[in-house]
């Protein structure tokens, strides 16, 4: 029996739902098998309604190897509901291969009943029969309480099971209701009558199985009518569709009645129901048939015309016999009948759009619906592409926007003026809205995680647990479709690389399970994904050993790597350490793939671990790619926009310092940052523009590319601005240095540089140099843990202090000859005052290394209130920002507490304890 | 099938006139102030904020290399249709939109070579001129590869 044509609608429909359905299923079926004997028995019943409305529409369909498939699969859960059975990882492992298959049934829907299904069905009937279930006997009275009837499992019904029931139910309603109303219209058409009955029917099922009686009775009368009128022994007429209408009000009034209370109430359904059934059965008989082809109710006419005037072929048909039709009715119908089916007073109410619904006989409902929304009415589903739409109409908005800002910010008294900041306010809060409508949480991407680790760790014989941080946290939908595969990638790889065998692990003290734990949080405008693990961490030397022999890099360039930038190789392409290939990773290609899809999106990925103690993978990426955030220069008159995302800090360089501190190294012009040298790009040059800045002062955007750090010489610094990001035109693709365009608030349009690009074509990310990086990573290796900006002197041989640099006033050079002695204590004239000075290497007992030679003293000044003093130290190291838990610790001689920095052991110095020593 | 009559849309570059097909052509807009885009192809004059759409604008005189402007007015851009948007050719002055007839319609001769070979699709023999038809699709991509 092939499909028609008329059913293909109606196919994919039961696709798409019957795929949302099981999409869920999985990571339930794996928390069943966590919580074992524990298990939670509405959570059962979820998965079992699911795999349940699968099979009826399946069936209905006839789809008959899914129907076979899903039935069996339904079985077994009835027996795990009923405590039968115990969610062994076998139990649970044959079902996730049936709702595998099930899903690959969905996917090829076409050609699903030709597909052999044996395998699965056998296995599912092993685990039926108890053949496999070794353990079966003993678990099933193990427990002495009785097993969890239906009626309890509903008690432990979820809300969110229990909202989604009612959603659903809301929508079929929606739908049956539409459907009817057209029925009417085309009483012939069976694609309706399909649609009406399926409706129907999954309403039907879903209040039997979670135990609404009344709604379930009422559903099933209903379904029975209409199965007669679809197997054509009664023809669809008036009659019979506001009788359905009426049960449609019906269960709606029991919804919302369950909505409020989570219980039914008796509202006339059961009188309803009676009068169905009886009109059911005057009306077989085929006698009967003239006398109900036009004639429908007074009830339904009224309907007709309020509810949906888009149907006039309807109504035209109708209309003229409603007079009669009454006379007509009364003559076939018990008067009871005609009742019950022509004036419940409240079903009318219940029509009406909002809340007021409650009946009077369901007083518990009226108090909450009134407060609430309706649970179908709070969501609705939209189409993304309107939705982009959307999101470019208001991109278009903002720079309207900023243009009329620009425009009014001239004359800040008028109308304008106010008006337009009025305006700056809406268009924000709008855009935002705007934004928040493409958000999903990451949560959705990470739902098949679970499963994926689970499997992996199968096949590589190892343990492992996911545990998830931030799934709420959420990214614009284009990013999170970015990011899947490298999240994916990244998962799969901790668990074939990172992750130990269970052996292994306790050997080293672990537990035998493996832990990886995905994170998600939002920091700074970006989001942070982290994907760790307690694994054997990255194996420097290993790593080193491969990139050497895949002549990925050159011994010496090894040399000089740290262990951090050692860990990050693995991004290069063409790497891959696994002994051998699996069919999990380590075919080589993969991590570098990752990097780049990261970084397409204008993310960084950043690799830190800790041999034997787990690896951690940083993931930052931008919320949103339409609107970013950008830092906007000018060169040559024109501006140029930055995204922030790249954007390390800003330097100035007035005048004569320009000369000073540019230094060259043959003809690359450096600049000293913090110790470090900064290569210099010419954004002029780059872009082949003739002529000179007009500034004297010289501004550096410090940038960062591929975690090099490199300057960008801009003419001027304008302003930091949200910029919304336009594709190139096919003309300027090729120019790697631009990555979009944007129309600035004047109206003229701004290329968004590449700083990727840039930094290529200039060069910075060919040259190998690290000295700039490496500070980088410290500094974002530190990250937002409490950190502290320290300066490093030197004393003695390799004494190293450290003090916080927000406690240093100054750094002077005093000559040695200018010293004075005053009170036993060495003085200088400083800044009109008198400074004392203390010698760093007394305090600390230490002997100064310095040159006595030497008459320049490196000083760095401290001032705490009216006091100041000048510490002399053998020499200024360095500046670097670093986390440090600096806890209160015994003092001694000033001394705080030590750490480790840039890799040595450094005293941090503590200013004040000194100050008291001196004064 | 109707004799086939075409309708162009006719400007001048220069001494001659040339013709694009009118439905090609979106609008004709004065002469607009434009952000320039380096390390671009000398015909790239810029880019212009059309209603808020990003239009690149491509100096037609230097694409088919022909000497600067040099009577101090300023060129006109006509907006045409492409399968990635709209683009501008920058002309020095519009003229009307005729309707030409197939039958006056004539190859380049092989004579004619170079860049303007690929740009110009015929020539309509018009009573009192010449009046070359672009080809769009040429004058659009074709510089990029260069």
């Amino acid at each position: 029996m092939g499909l028609d044509d008329q059913d293909r609608e109606l196919l994919t429909e039961f696709v798409v739902e019957s795929q949302e359905h099981l999409s869920d299923v999985e990571n339930q079926l794996l928390t069943l098998e966590s919580q074992g004997d524990a298990m939670d028995v509405s959570l059962v019943n979820t998965v079992f309604r699911a795999v349940h409305s699968i099979k009826g529409a399946a069936g209905f369909l006839g789809l008959d190897v899914l129907q076979g498939l899903a039935h069996r699969e339904e079985e077994i859960l009835n027996k795990l509901r009923n405590q039968e059975l115990r969610p062994t990882s076998l139990v649970i492992d044959t079902l996730l291969k049936a709702t595998d298959r099930l899903k690959g049934l969905l996917d090829d829907i076409d050609t699903s009943n030709e597909q052999d299904v044996s395998e699965h069905l056998a296995a599912l009937e092993r685990i039926l029969s108890g053949e496999l279930q070794d353990d079966l006997a003993g678990s099933a009275t193990s427990d002495g309480e009785q097993p969890a009837s239906v009626d309890e499992a509903n008690d432990g019904l979820s809300n969110e099971a229990l909202r989604e029931f009612l959603v659903e139910s809301y929508d079929n309603l929606e739908q049956l209701e539409r459907d009817l109303m057209q029925l009417e219209g085309d009483p012939s058409s069976t694609e309706l009558i399909n649609g009406v009955f399926r409706s129907i029917h999954t309403i039907k099922g879903t209040a039997g199985f979670l135990g609404y009686g009344l709604l379930e009775r009422l559903t099933h009368v209903s379904e029975n009518l209409l199965g007669d009128v679809r197997s054509g022994k009664l023809p669809m007429s008036a009659e019979i569709s506001s009788a359905l209408l009426l049960a449609v009000d019906k269960i709606r009034e029991l919804l919302q009645a369950i909505e409020a209370s989570g219980t039914e109430t008796e509202c006339g359904s059961e009188d309803l129901a009676a009068a169905l059934t009886r009109l059911h059965e005057i009306l077989l008989p085929p006698e009967k048939a003239s006398g109900t082809e036009s004639a429908p109710s007074k009830k339904t006419s009224r309907k007709t015309a309020s509810k949906s005037k888009k149907k006039p072929a309807a109504k035209a048909s109708d209309k003229p016999a409603t007079g009669g039709a009454q006379a007509n009715d009364a003559s076939s119908m018990p008067a009871a009948e005609q009742q019950v089916l022509h004036t419940p007073p409240q079903s009318n109410k219940t029509m009406e759009p909002s809340t007021t619904s409650a009946t009077p006989t369901s007083p518990p409902a009226s108090k909450s619906a009134l407060n609430d929304v309706s649970a179908a009415e709070s969501t609705i589903r939209v189409d993304v592409a309107l939705l982009d739409k959307l999101m470019t109409g208001v991109g278009e908005l903002v720079l309207a926007r900023n243009q009329i800002l620009q425009f009014a910010n001239g004359n800040v008294e008028s109308e304008l003026h106010r008006t337009s900041q009025r305006l700056n306010l809406i268009t924000s809060e709008l855009q935002e809205s705007v934004m928040k409508t493409r958000m999903q949480p990451i949560g959705n991407v990470w739902s098949k995680f679970p499963r994926l680790v689970r499997d992996l760790a199968g096949i590589c014989g190892k343990e492992v647990r996911i545990e998830m941080e931030g799934k709420e946290t959420e990214l614009d939908k284009t990013i999170i479709e970015a990011i899947k595969d490298p999240l994916t990638h990244l998962v799969r790889n901790t668990v074939d690389h990172g992750i130990e065998r269970p052996e292994v692990r306790v050997e080293n003290g672990k537990q035998r399970e493996g832990c990886l734990t995905l994170r998600a949080y939002h920091e700074g405008g970006q989001v942070n994904i982290e994907i760790c693990d307690d694994g054997a961490g990255v194996n420097a030397e290993r790593i080193k050993a491969k990139a050497l022999e895949k002549g990925l890099m050159t011994q010496e360039q090894l040399a000089k790597l740290s262990d951090r930038d050692v860990g990050n190789l693995i991004f290069l392409p063409g790497f891959s350490t696994a002994e051998k290939v699996s069919n999990v990773s380590g075919r080589g290609v993969g991590m570098d793939v990752v990097k780049t899809n990261i970084e397409k999106i204008g993310g960084t990925v950043d690799l830190q671990s800790q041999q034997g103690v787990g690896t951690v993978i940083k993931i930052k990426i931008p919320l949103t790619l339409a609107i970013i955030p950008a830092l906007i220069v000018t060169c040559d008159n024109y501006r140029y926009a930055i995204p922030q995302v790249n954007l390390l800090e800003l330097l100035r360089l007035d005048g004569d310092q320009v000369d000073s501190n540019i230094e060259w190294i043959q003809s690359s012009p450096v600049y000293r940052l913090r110790g470090r040298l900064l290569p210099l790009v010419y954004l002029r040059e780059q872009l082949k523009v003739d002529g000179e800045s007009d500034s004297d002062a010289l501004n550096i955007v410090v940038l960062r590319a591929d975690d090099r750090q490199f300057g960008l010489v801009v003419d001027r610094i304008n302003d930091s601005e949200e910029i919304v990001v336009k594709p190139l035109s096919s003309q300027l693709k090729n120019v790697p240095v631009y990555s979009g365009t944007t129309i600035m608030g004047d109206g003229q349009v701004a290329l968004i540089l590449d700083v990727m690009g840039l930094a290529q074509t200039s060069n910075v990310i060919a040259d190998g140099g690290k000295g700039a990086s490496q500070e980088y990573q410290e500094r974002s290796q530190t990250g937002n843990r409490d950190q502290h900006s320290l300066l490093v002197a030197g004393v003695g041989d390799s004494h190293r202090f450290a003090v916080e640099l927000e406690q240093v006033t100054r750094l002077e050079k005093i000559d040695a000859s200018s010293i004075e002695i005053a009170d036993n204590r060495e003085v200088v004239q400083y800044r009109g005052e008198i400074l004392s000075l203390v010698r760093l290497s007394d305090i600390m007992g230490v002997c100064s290394s310095r040159d006595p030679e030497d008459q320049l003293l490196d000083v760095i000044v401290y001032s705490e209130g009216e006091q100041t003093v000048g510490i002399v130290v053998d020499r200024i190291i360095d500046i670097v920002d670093q986390a440090i838990d600096i806890t209160k610790h015994a003092q001694s001689h000033g001394r705080a507490v030590s750490a480790v920095i840039q890799g040595q052991v450094t005293d941090l110095i503590d200013l004040p304890a000194i100050m008291s020593q001196c004064v | 099938m109707v004799a086939a009559t075409r309708q162009l849309c006719t400007f001048f570059l220069g001494e001659h006139t040339f013709g694009v097909d009118a439905h090609l052509v979106q609008e004709v807009i004065r002469y607009q102030e434009m952000t320039r885009v380096p390390l671009t192809p000398p015909s790239v004059s810029g880019l212009i904020n059309l209603r808020g759409q990003i239009v690149t604008a491509i100096d037609m005189r230097k694409r088919l290399s022909y000497p600067e402007r040099t009577d101090g007015k300023l060129p006109m851009n006509v907006v045409i249709r492409s399968e990635e948007g709209a683009v501008s050719l920058l002309v020095d002055a519009i003229g009307d939109v005729i309707e030409v007839s197939q039958d006056c319609f004539e190859t380049p001769p092989d004579t004619l070579q170079g860049t303007t070979r690929e740009l110009i699709g015929g020539a309509y023999k018009l009573k009192d001129r010449l009046l070359l038809v672009l080809n769009t699709k040429n004058a659009l991509h074709e510089k990029i590869a260069e």
